[in-house]
């Protein structure tokens, strides 16, 4: 069940520039999935909405959750601030997470390109699969790719070619010659139409986390929709909510 | 104690409802209050058919405040009908359903369509939102324009309608005297302000439609300003909202002159907020020996 609560920071360090990792304690943590995200509220009461931040990890005894975000205006600086034991407000777990059952026995890609990488942490540790991660930075400023070298097997790609494939995530998997039945991803909307276009010419299914400003993060405002192919179920209209219906779509159903 | 309201002959068990568009048809927020608990839920806009709403970014902050410009995105009058109403007649609450168009054939539409529903208890028109280019608005800034369709819609209405009236014009007061002369039987205010916001990073608009309407606490008091010019210009009853973010700025809006208050931007930032605000009056009742809320309506004083 959804929930607006006040979880407690356990710990938080900035792990590239203005790349901060957070552990917040909340019994939210029971029921969150990968792929999910939470709504993280300023203490500024001049910035009203929720800021909405995926789940990057689900501690082992569900008590925990960790989320690594981007410092990208007022309210995320507000958050880097916080230290362990101050109270932080949130409402989650929401959203529906990535199909990973889907998975099982597959060969895939998990990608993550920049921000997008977080996701990618909790779904590679779940997954039953021949798990390929390939994920995108700008320079050798990495983060979370050592977490995920436990999960499986890593290719990085760096736009200034200081580390690993030079270019993205597509690049890659090109220079490595990777192959899969299934792609998971979560980037930059140029990534994500990348690997839309990917997958239709592979014939594959890519299940893509997508983001859009949002105000509710419930499904009640229609603030971020996304154009879908068909009619979608709820709306009557070619509009699915991200907040939830998604944020993973199949790729083949949303136009991006 | 009594918190019960009446408008145009319609009884609420207290005076807390939604403001529209921003609680759905109180399917998601179901899942934070308790919808028995609250005045009515007042729907988000519906037309006679499917409408998809303006494209992405809809939503923008600002300063004690958003932007919204979603464009009156819904699924028509057949859906509505189907899936909203036999959620919401499982509750405890009454239901007022805001009604949007392109057209007063549209609204017309759809004012006929809801009345053969008895379990809506009232209909909300929407002639000020700001977001859509054809309609709505079109009816809610010039007085006369207002009065026919208003006149109109009464013709076919089986409920009380509300006019739900548009902050943007030089003088509200002009527009609710057009309303009550043309047989409204109550009127709700203040929608969104039309705003601008500029990403300089981007230098792009911040929402796609360009404008979009204000709502937040940062518009409280201008739309107390609103609700009390409107409550000094005619006798109808008002559903006063504008930034309700507490029982305090509830208590205002009936001082004010408001016989009821609708909860509107502030569900996003609270979800709770609603139940909370019906709880904060009881206790202001309380705490000052208030025997009837309709003994604060308009009671502020010079």
């Amino acid at each position: 069940m959804k929930q607006k609560q006040n979880a407690k920071v356990l710990s938080q360090r900035e792990i590239a520039p203005l790349i901060y990792d957070m552990w917040i304690e909340t019994d939210l943590a029971a029921q969150a999935k990968p792929g999910q995200f939470i709504c993280i509220y300023t203490k500024d009461k001049s910035a009203l909405l929720p800021r909405p931040i995926s789940i990057c990890e689900i501690r082992e005894d569900k008590a925990a959750l960790r989320i690594v975000y981007r410092v990208a205006g007022a309210g995320t600086a507000e958050f880097s601030g916080y230290q362990e034991g101050d109270s932080i407000a949130i409402l989650g777990t929401l959203g529906n997470g990535f199909p990973l059952e889907k998975a099982e026995g597959k060969k895939v890609f998990l990608m993550g390109g920049g921000i997008g990488i977080p996701p990618m942490l909790q779904l590679a540790k779940e997954m039953q699969a021949d798990k390929q991660i390939v994920v995108g930075y700008r320079d050798d400023k990495l983060f979370l790719s050592e977490d995920l070298e436990k999960y499986g097997k890593v290719y990085v790609a760096c736009e200034d070619g200081s580390v690993g494939t030079k270019g993205n995530v597509m690049d890659a998997i090109a220079a490595n010659g990777l192959e899969a039945d299934m792609i998971f991803a979560c980037g930059p909307m140029p990534m994500l139409r990348a690997i839309k276009k990917y997958a239709a010419d592979h014939q594959i299914p890519a299940y893509i986390s997508l983001e859009e400003h949002m105000a509710c993060g419930v499904g009640a405002c229609l603030g971020c929709v996304v154009k879908t192919k068909e009619v979608d179920h709820h709306s009557h209209v070619h509009n699915a909510r991200i907040c939830t219906d998604g944020p993973v779509f199949l790729a083949e159903e949303v136009e991006i | 104690m009594n918190m019960q309201t009446t408008i145009a002959g319609v009884t609420f068990k207290n005076p807390v409802m939604t403001a529209s568009g921003t609680f759905g048809s109180g399917m998601e927020y179901s899942e934070f209050v308790d919808l028995n608990k609250l005045g009515a839920v007042v729907t988000k806009g519906v037309a006679n058919v499917p409408w998809s709403g303006n494209p992405t970014p809809r939503v923008a902050e600002v300063y004690g405040g958003m932007l919204n410009a979603i464009g009156l995105q819904n699924p028509g009058i057949d859906v509505f009908l189907e899936r909203d109403i036999p959620f919401l007649k499982q509750y405890d609450t009454k239901i007022i359903v805001n009604v949007c168009g392109k057209s007063v054939e549209d609204y017309v539409d759809v004012v006929e369509r809801l009345g053969d529903e008895p379990a809506v208890a009232m209909l909300e028109i929407n002639v000020s939102c700001p977001n859509v280019k054809e309609g709505a608005i079109a009816f809610g800034q010039k007085a006369d324009a207002l009065y026919n369709i208003t006149s109109e819609l009464k013709k076919h209405a089986k409920q009380p309608i509300i006019m739900k009236l548009s902050p943007n014009v030089t003088d509200i007061t002009e527009m609710a005297r057009a309303a009550e002369a043309a047989g409204a039987d109550a009127l709700s205010l203040i929608n969104t302000i039309t705003g601008m916001k500029i990403d300089i990073n981007k230098r792009k608009f911040a929402i796609a439609n360009k404008t979009g309407g204000m709502s937040g606490p940062a518009i409280k008091p201008i739309a107390i300003r609103m609700v009390y010019q409107t409550a000094q210009a005619v006798k109808l009853p008002i559903i006063g909202m504008g930034g309700i973010a507490n029982a305090e700025d509830a208590i205002e809006f009936i001082l004010a002159g408001a016989s009821a208050v609708s909860i509107g931007a502030m569900n996003f930032v609270n979800p709770y907020t609603t139940e909370e605000v019906v709880k904060g009056i009881e206790d202001y009742m309380r705490r000052y020996h208030v025997e009837n809320l309709s003994d604060l309506i308009g009671a502020v004083q010079e």
